[in-house]
């Protein structure tokens, strides 16, 4: 089962390392990741999505997260009524009798064409998990050349 | 301007914090990164004991920490001189003890630059630290070197890493000294649920078959005298792990010795009986457990940890406790007010004791078991033992009586071999007025060897008694029992240790008749100086009671049934 942990930490050099250690250290794949830094430039704010085999497995990660020294909260937002978002920049092939057709295509979504040339446009979407991988279905229609996405974000209801 | 007059560079900073804290002695090596380091401990009246060996700094720093109740220091170089202390940072890891391991590391511009001597230590010792810390900023030295000796000693305690960059080792700064730590995300919890505390006290009362399962946490929180005041105020037996041995005394008519794979037969029905097991600062480890979905089918487990995640790490608790063990062991006193009987219980215990005694046969050779026997006799108990990996740790824990904390020092998690002969000699120095005996195996005594040179310049004597059976015994039991008795690569040849003793200024003594053995304990006792015993014991002598790897841990195997 997917889970989605937020990890509130010092911002300071080595923390990812340490974070990261955990997972790998088990055999986890870290499946997503985003850091930033929060109002307080002193503290970063992490959203690790990752693929737990054994629920007993990732219980103890999260123990192990908190005991690290520079970790101040952690939140798994797996049971928790939560939003999540992700925002995924996508190259797909392109001309100009598409137009039409492509901006009625994300006309369901939360996107829009961020840059035109000759033979391909650029897309922003952001969306939940389901509403990105419906829209990269219908991409894929046009030919996706280029996707790049942040990771995703939650936030608590 | 009168500020300039404290203005020190990083070495003298780093020194000035180390007496702070309260450091007496560093045991160290030094080399091309840390030479400001030892510059200034030239002048400094802080001791540095110069090892042979780095491993032999960090095992020493841990010794120092279990026999003392301190703080141990450790400092190596950059590069070599750090991955050298990495097997001691590594074993105090695992035995939760309080180190600081200081590092040198290459000048900060060339971090990165695969310079001369350069390992990227902090990123080695991540997973085997409590905390590290790189020193990028002299400014922020006095801060780190204060939080590192707080780290290392609060909560679960564990060693901390401070690398510093010879650079910052000499840049000149104000000396600002933190006269409080506070780490906003670092709060261990030191008391325990007052709920949990009272639903606990209930679960006692009504229990038939109550057993305590001590661990080492009654050794770093210091609540042995809570233990045996709790064990006598309820009547439950105790037993206790490698970690815990020490933390309630063996002569103890409560006591039922040490419990897992080597423990006693009586300590493992007792844990697979018992009804409910009170479990503190230990950690259900699967040399204790045996096969997991095995052990303690009846038993409701109230645990009592101050880290959160060993609470239902491997077994399921019923009552999980958070906090500081003999914070919890007080409140816990008050809160049981109905007293369970348990006088059936403890006749049970003790028929399995009478029906299943921890024994060895006699034999024409030495028995290993004889030597720890007559080690306890002569020390009358008041000695502090270190041991090896092997075999000869399983002896000792089984053999000597140990009736004080910080008496027994041993490589519980990790295992390593060689740590014994380094410890004792930290534990010498913590305890000067203690005997210090190392139980040793031929095998073992050869990986930190060169220490002797230590002991013998430094005038800390240390006995070493060594259990030499010609083989690396425990590896060799195993392959005896489990792998047809193939004896691949166990037989091992050794010097010949009195020669070898003597060689460094100490002094060596051999013995292969059972008469010999006491007299030259008693001998060794008296000369002051390390002194190396060769017990040339039985050489196909096992550990028992033994329970194999994966069976459940009342399926013991005893060799003499």
């Amino acid at each position: 089962m997917k889970h989605t942990i937020s990890v509130l930490v010092e911002n300071k050099f080595g923390v990812l390392a340490r974070i990261a250690g955990l997972f790998s250290a088990r055999g986890y794949n870290i499946a997503s990741l985003a850091v930033s830094e929060t109002l307080d430039p002193q503290i970063s704010y992490m959203t690790i999505v990752v693929d737990a085999e054994d629920e007993k497995v990732l219980e103890q990660i999260k123990k192990q997260l908190n005991k690290l020294i520079d970790v101040i909260t952690v939140t798994d937002f797996t049971k928790k009524e939560h939003l999540e978002r992700e925002l995924i920049l996508v190259k797909v092939e392109y001309s100009a009798k598409d137009k039409a057709r492509l901006e009625h295509s994300l006309n369901k979504f939360v996107g829009k064409i961020i840059q035109r040339q000759a033979d391909t446009a650029i897309i922003e979407a952001v969306g939940d998990k389901e509403q990105i991988k419906e829209l990269l279905e219908t991409l894929k229609g046009f030919g996706i050349k280029e996707l790049v996405r942040t990771g995703r974000i939650a936030i608590a209801k | 301007m009168a500020a300039a007059n404290f203005k020190m560079n990083g070495a003298e900073i780093l020194l000035e914090c180390l007496r702070r804290e309260g450091v007496k002695v560093i045991f160290g090596y030094p080399g091309g990164q840390v030479l400001p380091i030892f510059d200034k401990l030239y002048d400094s009246d802080i001791k540095l004991i110069l090892v042979r060996h780095e491993q032999g700094a960090s095992h020493a720093a841990d010794g120092y920490a279990r026999a003392a109740g301190k703080v141990g220091v450790c400092l190596a170089t950059s590069g070599p001189g750090a991955t050298n202390l990495t097997t001691g940072i590594a074993n105090a890891f695992m035995d939760s003890i309080p180190v600081v391991a200081i590092t040198g590391q290459v000048k900060t511009h060339l971090i990165g630059n695969d310079a001369f001597q350069e390992a990227d230590v902090t990123g080695i010792t991540r997973p085997i630290t409590k905390h590290n810390y790189l020193v990028k900023n002299v400014n922020e030295l006095a801060r780190i070197v204060r939080e590192a000796f707080y780290i290392a000693s609060t909560g679960r305690p564990g060693p901390v890493l401070i690398d510093i960059p010879s650079d910052v080792q000499l840049k000149d700064t104000e000396f600002v000294w933190p006269e409080k730590v506070d780490i906003r995300s670092y709060k261990p919890t030191y008391f325990g649920h007052p709920g949990q505390i009272k639903k606990a006290a209930k679960l006692i009362s009504e229990a038939k078959k109550p057993l305590i399962y001590a661990g080492g946490g009654i050794i770093s929180s210091g609540c042995h005298k809570e233990l045996r005041l709790l064990a006598e105020k309820i009547n439950a037996p105790v037993t206790w792990t490698l970690m815990g041995t020490g933390g309630f005394p063996a002569v103890h008519h409560l006591a039922l010795g040490m419990l897992g794979m080597h423990g006693t037969a009586y300590a493992n029905h007792a844990i697979m009986n018992a009804d409910l097991i009170i479990a503190i600062g230990a950690r259900f480890d699967d040399r204790v457990t045996g096969r997991l979905d095995a052990f303690a089918p009846q038993a409701k487990i109230i645990h009592i940890d101050i880290d959160p995640s060993s609470i239902s790490k491997n077994v399921r608790v019923d009552i999980p406790i958070v906090g500081d063990a003999r914070n919890i062991l007080q409140e816990l006193l008050v809160q049981i007010k109905k007293i369970p009987d348990t006088s059936t219980w403890l006749a049970t215990v003790e028929a399995w004791k009478k029906k299943h005694p921890l024994i060895y046969r006699e034999g024409k050779m030495i028995k290993p078991q004889y030597v720890v026997e007559q080690i306890y006799e002569a020390t009358r108990g008041k000695a502090i033992i270190a041991t090896e990996v092997g075999q000869n740790q399983m002896w000792a824990a089984q053999w000597y009586k140990y009736t004080e904390p910080r008496t027994f020092i041993s490589s519980g998690g990790l295992g390593t071999m060689g740590f014994g002969f380094p410890a004792a000699m930290g534990a010498k120095v913590g305890c000067p007025d203690k005997i210090v005996f190392d139980i040793a195996g031929d095998g073992s005594i050869q990986m930190n060897i060169q220490e002797l040179a230590t002991c013998v310049c430094n005038k800390i004597n240390v006995k070493v008694a060594i259990l030499n059976n010609g083989y690396l015994g425990m590896v060799r039991q195993w392959q005896e029992l489990f792998y047809k008795r193939r004896y691949s690569h166990v037989c091992i040849s050794s010097p010949d240790f009195v020669k070898l003793a003597e060689s460094f200024g100490a002094v060596g003594m051999l013995v292969t008749k059972k008469e010999e053995v006491r007299p030259a304990i008693d001998k060794a006792l008296e000369i002051d100086n390390t002194v190396f015993i060769d017990f040339r014991i039985e050489p196909e002598e096992n550990v028992f009671p033994m329970v194999p790897a994966g069976e459940a841990i009342n399926q013991m195997i005893n060799g003499l049934a």
